[in-house]
């Protein structure tokens, strides 16, 4: 958990009565729409197909429990008894009144939650892994480094007018489960030979409609340099962002069209006249922010509890556990991850009712802390394991034991034309007859990890590109098509996905993935090849064949 | 479908104009009294773009009262009655297409 300091809360709540001003003059026709648009948007506020749609952040994807049930009763009080959990640590209310907007900020606020830079031009909310500072293997907590990295930006005034949006992610693992090469700053943290710890940074990532990769920029920044290094990035990006155009203002373009050879030396040119300022971390401001970081002060535990050997025989459980429970760092605690992927549910959403229950499930059973990851799913860090029985029982009882984390039915999904006013196509219908198709469990299992990721425009909001199989809705005479891409992956080895072949209609989508599910099991050279690792040593084609065969 | 925030002003059928209302957000639609109606039953409807373009001015000179005001096309029943012309109004006059609960 994080404990802000006061000059956050003063911070927070005076942000709040600003709002509230801003909102009654906008009702009283003091402010125009136009003048008010960017203040609303200031505060996580856009205005979506049928209603106000308000974004509050949830900063390195961190929640107690208090919080969580403050996003519950925001949910009950002031919208439709559900919130949505989005891919970059966010929780999207789709219902709520302009005029109750005021109140719902300021009861976010007693906790510490706020909803600035959740949109416009600034920097958003610096997303990390949600196994932060439990993960095995992990060289340090990352959240540590997003917390300086949100102080430093957080209405800093240079950064509060940037060409176009911008987003951070951080990871210390091995394993990338913060998907940082999408992002416009990628950081991983890691001990170089020397023995140093620091960060490799990437750069230029990004979806949408012009997608790209991120590049490396410099393999290793030490600590005390990275917050001049980032300067570094963010004024050159300031200077040369292409602000005449919305679609070439990302960071990504400009590192495209410089080359990163270029894009590197006026970085380094920059970060030379900055790197031994005020920017320079010294240790002490680190242990600083690492100081308010606490940790549960875990017991010393079995590995093996016997609450755990006598559950073994229920498959159900087994199921589960098998699926959903991963490695603590400690001994006999595990890290649980709770699916908001329901079988014939939207992805990512979760009742006020849930949001509750999982609080009182978190101060039960994982100190008080629960966690928000890109997947849309939550995740309770701290779980000992003898308790791994009865968390299971009442997860069951609220529909939160899906057994289905990083299988076919755990779809990542954009609101899409439900909601959405961007959208071409619906996102969410797609992906609940999906998890219907693909409810069987033993089925699941046996296809074995498989990310879907469905968009319903190209803005990417749902990472099609990057889904090992990604579903982009298009529209084509007034009526939903959708392209379909095989082969893309989020994690350390990011790459985009290959498009099949032409776009299909609504009604065939959940037809088309079957078929391309089916061609993968006749196809994968073992049980344990991963489909994206099929598709990579076959190619498209063969899927392409078997797909359009018949249609 | 192309967003119809940036469209041009020429129609191609019956349309109305509809938008969301300022202090709740709720869909709206324009009518033929000069105010808002929340059922499109009550919308105003244009066959030219002439109509359109004075619609969509008079329904944007209410900056208080609405935002984000479009035209948008309707289908017109034998019986008069007034139907949303696509999939995206469809959706925001009827609602959302999916269950919010697992089923
Ligand atoms: C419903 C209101 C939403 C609107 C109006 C919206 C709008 C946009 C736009 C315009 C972009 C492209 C920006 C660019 O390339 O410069 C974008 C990207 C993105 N959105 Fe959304 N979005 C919405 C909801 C969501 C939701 C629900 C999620 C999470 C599920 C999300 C996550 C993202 C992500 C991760 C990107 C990143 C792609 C990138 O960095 O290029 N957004 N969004
Ligand atoms: S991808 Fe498009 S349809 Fe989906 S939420 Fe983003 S902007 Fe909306």
């Amino acid at each position: 958990m994080y404990a802000y300091d006061e000059l956050d809360r003063t911070l927070i709540n005076e942000r709040v009565s600003e709002f509230r001003d801003q909102v009654k003059r906008r009702l009283s026709g003091e402010l125009t729409e136009d003048e008010f648009k960017m203040l609303r948007l200031q505060n996580g506020v856009y205005l979506q197909l049928h209603a106000y749609m308000f974004r509050v952040a949830i900063p390195y994807g961190t929640l107690s429990s208090k919080q969580l049930r403050t996003l519950a009763h925001v949910a009950r009080r002031y919208d439709r008894g559900y919130g949505h959990f989005t891919t970059r640590q966010n929780i999207q209310y789709n219902w709520i009144k302009l005029s109750e907007l005021p109140d719902a900020l300021a009861d976010l606020a007693e906790v510490g939650i706020h909803a600035m830079q959740t949109s416009g031009n600034n920097m958003r909310n610096v997303t990390s892994d949600q196994w932060a500072g439990v993960a095995p293997g992990e060289i340090e907590d990352p959240r540590i480094w997003s917390e300086i990295l949100r102080q430093h930006t957080t209405l800093h005034p240079e950064f509060s007018f940037l060409p176009r949006k911008f987003k951070i992610a951080i990871t210390a693992s091995d394993h990338d489960r913060a998907a940082i090469k999408i992002h416009d700053i990628g950081l991983r943290l890691y001990r170089n030979a020397e023995g140093e710890t620091g960060f490799e940074v990437l750069v230029g990532g990004g979806l949408g409609r012009t997608p790209f990769i991120a590049k490396t920029i410099k393999p290793f920044v030490s600590r005390r340099d990275i917050l001049s290094y980032v300067e570094a990035i963010l004024r050159v990006y300031n200077q040369y962002g292409r602000r005449d155009n919305i679609y070439k203002a990302r960071i990504k373009i400009l590192v495209h069209e410089l080359g990163i050879e270029k894009f590197a030396a006026e970085v380094e040119e920059e970060w030379e006249h900055i790197r031994d300022s005020a920017l320079t971390l010294e240790d002490s401001v680190i242990e600083e922010i690492r100081s308010r970081f606490s940790y549960p002060a875990y017991d010393k535990l079995p590995h093996m509890p016997e609450e755990l050997k006598k559950t073994a025989h229920d498959p159900h459980f087994e199921a589960w556990r098998r699926n959903s429970v991963f490695t603590h760092k400690v001994q006999g605690y595990s890290i649980v991850t709770l699916s908001l992927k329901p079988v014939g549910g939207p992805p990512g959403d979760a009742t006020a009712d849930q949001m509750d229950a999982v609080a009182d499930l978190a101060d039960k059973y994982s100190f008080g802390e629960i966690r928000v990851g890109h997947e849309q799913n939550l995740v309770l860090p701290h779980v000992a394991k003898r308790d791994l029985p009865a968390l299971w029982k009442a997860l069951d009882k609220i529909g939160l034991a899906t057994p289905n984390i990083n299988l076919v039915s755990d779809i990542i999904a954009c609101p899409g034309l439900d909601y959405c006013s961007l959208a071409n196509a619906r996102s969410i219908p797609i992906a609940q007859e999906l998890t219907r198709r693909f409810a069987n469990h033993e089925t699941a299992n046996m296809i074995g990890r498989l990310h879907i990721n469905i968009s319903g425009c190209i803005n990417a909001c749902g990472h099609h590109h990057v889904g090992h199989i990604g579903i982009l809705g298009v529209e084509k005479n007034g009526e939903e098509f959708y392209q379909i891409t095989i082969g893309g992956r989020a994690d350390e080895n990011a790459q985009m996905g290959t498009l099949i072949g032409p776009a299909v209609p609504y009604g065939d989508v959940a037809d088309v993935i079957e078929d391309i599910v089916e061609a993968y099991l006749a196809l994968r050279a073992r049980p344990d090849e991963l489909f994206v690792d099929t598709v990579k040593r076959l190619g498209v084609e063969p899927f392409r064949e078997r797909v359009y065969a018949t249609r | 479908m192309t967003s119809p925030l940036q469209q041009k002003i020429k129609i191609t059928g019956p349309s109305m104009v509809t938008a969301n209302r300022t202090s709740d957000g709720i869909v709206i639609y324009r009518t033929a009294q000069q105010g808002w109606s929340a059922s499109l039953s009550d919308a105003a409807v244009v066959r030219t773009s002439d109509e359109a373009r004075a619609l969509l001015a008079e329904a944007n000179a209410d900056d208080v009262g609405a935002v984000g005001a479009y035209i948008a096309p309707v289908e017109l029943k034998d019986s008069g009655e007034i139907k949303p012309g696509n999939l995206r109004e469809r959706i925001r006059s009827k609602g959302l297409t999916i269950d919010l609960l697992p089923a």
